[in-house]
């Protein structure tokens, strides 16, 4: 799956946060976080953007994250959201989402 | 006559060394000159009044904050002093907020050296948490700014406080004119201990101007500005009221756990904080002091808008301001025979002969950390940046019957409960109680509180299961990685250090 | 016999508030997907709500969503991801009529077995909108083993009405057939938003007024409706006394093998022991009035 136009999901506000995916001509997956807690749990919110993205197939891509806060939950729903609208699937697969 | 007295000095051995009578104004020539007796205080400029002061480098310089973000006064006086060519100067301001980034420049260029204060925020704090300061920072609380200063340590040479109105012999205080702060209970320090002292004002009134607050016979020197301070900008940051739901469902846990402590009966007396569920707490102990028809003999502070408006109910007694929050507060201090101004030194000096914190019931104090030895931290931020003010929570925190500590479990992915602090300002042992929207720990110290809470069906939990929900959700945070430089000093009331701030890692 | 006294409404694409709203404690909570969601934002507020159901935070909390109508290109897709992710109850907007309720539990069945969710699991709140759904509240009632409850919606219902939201006269009508519909069909009945969130003495007011018709429980939109509204439905302290002293009679009775119930002379039936039994509950919930 791929991402085949300029989307955003999200806000700014506090325990939220924006994702921007934009497409990349290659084949390649680049990941973009600055976050509010980047010292306490940029490594966690790594994680669980890379999880998502690995659930969805994501193959090429650039993903944005400016995070202020949010939980793992908000995350997760966050990049699917932008990715399903900047992305090349029409559906989600609900069982993958989890 | 006199020939007889100069003789009789210059024989008499037990005499030698005594002053012979001149005339009436020998020692204070401006009795002669009636002008001059009634005005000789008043300075044209500020840099006058400086040279005047006999201001030097390396000296101590010292302020007042009650005009909290809208004060006006600290970075115009250091600009002026940066101007004049000073250095290796000691700041010593009770605090500094936001509004002093200004001071980051100074530092730099060596004007100021050291820094003595309660607390900081924003810019500056983010500079001197990196590493802007050769020397620490030195952070006390206000009872403990008072104590350094008894012991010598902070010696004060300079202190320019800013006033509302004064007359021109210097009587002062923050309650006429225009620009009102209320209470000037950290300024009445000053005034007392400094070398000398300057009032910057923006009004000079008519002689006598009562009530003083800081008398004429503690002011060397009195120099008009056009602004001390902003009143509408003292109750934004710290002190505002919320209508946030999680503050409110935590300000009427905190009323819950007061009106079950044990304390709740006629008399009591009361502190609240200037956090958001601290100052709306009052509203929920209104309803409970009705319900059962108490009423609290006084209330101390940091007086705040929601206080007065229980004292103007007739709900507390006497209101004992060393601090005035907001413009209501400002105002009753000045309307009402029962709302008293007090000095930092009546209020939390453990060296004081006497302390109000020492009288208080109940306080509710908040908490930016808080750990599983109830040790709490007030200053430094879970990235390790000093972003608070140790203020007056470790002196109420140690005095009062019961202390309670508010705070929301979790802000923003920040866990409040923690294994240990970053940084120890208030002792564990200090702390009696932890209200947050998620649930009630008690202090196994006091056990007899837990029962009466879990009897009043109040969520009480050890503050290991609190621990384990926050981190349940946030997750584990990462340690703060620091460096060797230690940037900060933190001094227990008492002067010693209770614990140390070292410079972040970038 | 689950209380369901408050129902908080959350906005489903609100990050914040659905990170933080289970400490307010409210009998039940509802993600809301359709008028408070704009149209931009459907695909966004359904991933957070699909997540937030599954979050451990909200496990010990009553959930229920309101997804929107089938009819509109967002409530099927609402529905596979609500039911899969574990929702209490699924809240059905603008039912008209008994077919509405059926088209609805047909796709939740058919979700639940293609999920692996135990058969009948996902229940269903009916909201009654229009005047249709008002005079059908009966059949809506009725129509399905896993209605749990119907609640009137206020705003919609006054505008199919040609009136306004004003003392309550507007609705007169409405709460009683919601009401009596509920209580033929054994289920819940749940009144209106009071959406002045300032207003407590108007708030207090409407509450007092729906305790008394009989409803079990409110729609809210701000936590601080929350404790005032469980308050309100407190028993006194007489009360919890009173039910004390008949459920003591009617165990005893039970122990002693008698078939009537007596105190203080006067004879106790099942109805009014089942309402003793709710008093504790309540009582047992959120103590005596204050």
């Amino acid at each position: 799956m791929k991402i085949i136009k300029e989307a955003l999901a999200g806000t700014l506000e506090s325990s939220d946060l924006l994702v921007k995916v934009m497409p990349l001509p290659e084949d390649r997956v680049e990941v973009v976080i600055q976050s509010e807690v980047m010292h306490q749990f940029g490594e966690q919110i790594r994680q669980v953007v890379s999880q998502t993205l690995q659930q969805l197939g994501l193959v090429s891509g650039q993903v944005v994250i400016e995070d202020k806060g949010a939980l793992d939950c908000a995350i997760r729903a966050r990049v699917q959201a932008a990715i399903l609208r900047g992305g090349s699937i029409q559906e989600l697969d609900w069982s993958k989402l989890s | 006559m006199n020939q007889q007295v100069q003789a009789t000095l210059a024989n008499e051995p037990g005499l030698k060394g005594l002053e012979a009578f001149n005339n009436f104004a020998h020692h204070n020539p401006y009795l002669k000159d009636q002008g001059q007796k009634f005005s000789r205080k008043v300075i044209a400029s500020l840099q006058e009044a400086i040279r005047l002061s006999g201001l030097t480098n390396g000296m101590t310089v010292s302020f007042h904050h009650a005009f909290r973000e809208g004060d006006k006064t600290i970075n115009h006086v250091v600009q002026v002093l940066a101007d004049m060519g000073f250095r290796d100067l000691t700041l010593a301001s009770s605090s500094l907020l936001n509004c002093n980034a200004p001071l980051i420049e100074h530092i730099k260029n060596g004007v100021i050296s050291r820094i003595y204060t309660s607390g900081m925020r924003g810019k500056l704090a983010e500079a001197i948490s990196n590493g802007l300061m050769a020397h620490p920072v030195h952070i006390h609380s206000h009872g403990g700014r008072v104590k350094l200063i008894q012991s010598g340590e902070l010696k004060l040479d300079v202190a320019f406080l800013g006033v509302s109105a004064c007359d021109e012999f210097g009587n002062a205080n923050g309650v006429s004119g225009k620009s009102r702060c209320g209470s000037l209970g950290y300024a009445k320090v000053d005034a007392h201990f400094a070398g000398k002292v300057i009032l910057l004002t923006e009004e000079l009134v008519e002689f006598p101007n009562t009530p003083a607050s800081i008398s004429q016979d503690q002011v060397d020197y009195i120099v008009k500005v056009d602004q001390v301070g902003d009143p509408s900008k003292i109750s934004v940051g710290a002190a505002r009221v919320t209508s946030n739901p999680r503050e409110l469902l935590i300000a009427r846990y905190a009323a819950d756990v007061i009106e079950h402590s044990g304390y709740f009966q006629n008399g009591f007396s009361l502190q609240t904080g200037s956090g958001a569920s601290s100052t709306a707490a009052t509203r929920f102990l209104e309803q409970r002091m009705r319900r059962q028809n108490i009423k609290a003999s006084f209330a101390l502070g940091g007086i705040t808008g929601g206080i007065v408006d229980l004292f103007r109910k007739g709900l507390i007694g006497t209101l004992v301001d060393t601090q005035s929050f907001d413009a209501d507060a400002a105002e009753s201090l000045r309307e009402s025979p029962n709302h008293i101004e007090i000095s930092t030194n009546e209020y939390a000096n453990p060296g004081s002969k006497a302390a109000y914190c020492d009288r208080v019931d109940v306080v509710i104090l908040s908490a930016l950390e808080i750990d599983l030895d109830f040790n709490v931290n007030v200053i430094t931020g879970s990235d390790g940046v000093m972003r608070g003010a140790s203020g007056g929570h470790c002196d109420v925190a140690a005095a009062a019957n019961l202390s309670i500590i508010v705070a929301p479990l979790i802000r923003s992915r920040i866990p409040t409960v923690v294994k240990h602090v970053t940084t120890v300002v208030t002792p564990g042992e200090c702390v009696g109680v932890l209200v947050t929207d998620h649930g009630i720990a008690v202090n196994p110290g006091r056990p007899e509180v837990a029962e009466r809470l879990k009897a009043a069906g109040l969520p009480v939990m050890s503050i290991q299961e609190l621990y384990e929900r926050c981190v349940a959700i946030t997750g584990e945070p990462a340690p703060i990685e620091f460096l060797d430089k230690v940037v900060g000093v933190v001094r227990y009331r008492d002067g010693s250090v209770i614990d140390i701030v070292r410079q972040v890692k970038p | 016999m689950k209380l369901r006294r408050s129902m908080l409404f959350l906005p489903g694409a609100n990050a914040a508030m659905l990170s933080t709203a289970f400490v307010f404690k409210p009998d039940s909570i509802m993600f809301d997907l359709e008028d408070a969601v704009s149209l931009r934002e459907k695909d966004a507020a359904r991933l957070l709500v699909f997540h937030a159901l599954q979050n451990p935070v909200y496990r010990d909390i009553e959930t229920v969503v309101r997804i929107n109508p089938l009819n509109t290109p967002f409530g099927l897709a609402d529905l596979e991801a609500v039911v899969r992710a574990g929702v209490d109850i699924v809240r059905l907007p603008k039912t008209d009529s008994a077919a509405d309720v059926h088209q609805l539990e047909a796709e939740v069945e058919r979700i639940e077995r293609a999920c692996g969710r135990a058969l009948g699991s996902t229940k269903l709140m009916a909201a009654i909108e229009s005047a249709s759904g008002v005079v059908n509240a009966l059949s809506i009632a009725t129509s399905s083993k896993r209605m749990i409850g119907i609640a009137l919606a206020g705003f919609d219902y006054v505008m199919d009405m040609q009136t306004e939201r004003g003392d309550g006269t507007e609705l007169f009508y409405a709460r009683c057939a919601v009401l009596h519909a509920a209580r033929v069909a054994g289920i819940d009945a749940f009144d209106v938003v009071y959406s002045d969130v300032n207003d407590e003495e108007g708030f207090l007011k409407e509450v007092e007024l729906i305790k008394k018709l009989g409803f079990n429980g409110k729609s809210l939109i701000n936590p601080r409706q929350i404790e005032l509204l469980h308050n309100a439905y407190a028993p006194t302290e007489e009360d919890v006394d009173y039910a004390r002293r008949v459920v003591a009679a009617a165990e005893k009775a039970e122990r002693d093998g008698l078939g009537v119930i007596a105190l203080n002379g006067k004879m106790i039936d099942a109805p009014i022991v089942n309402h003793a039994k709710r008093v504790l509950q309540k009582a047992q919930a959120s103590g005596v009035r204050k």
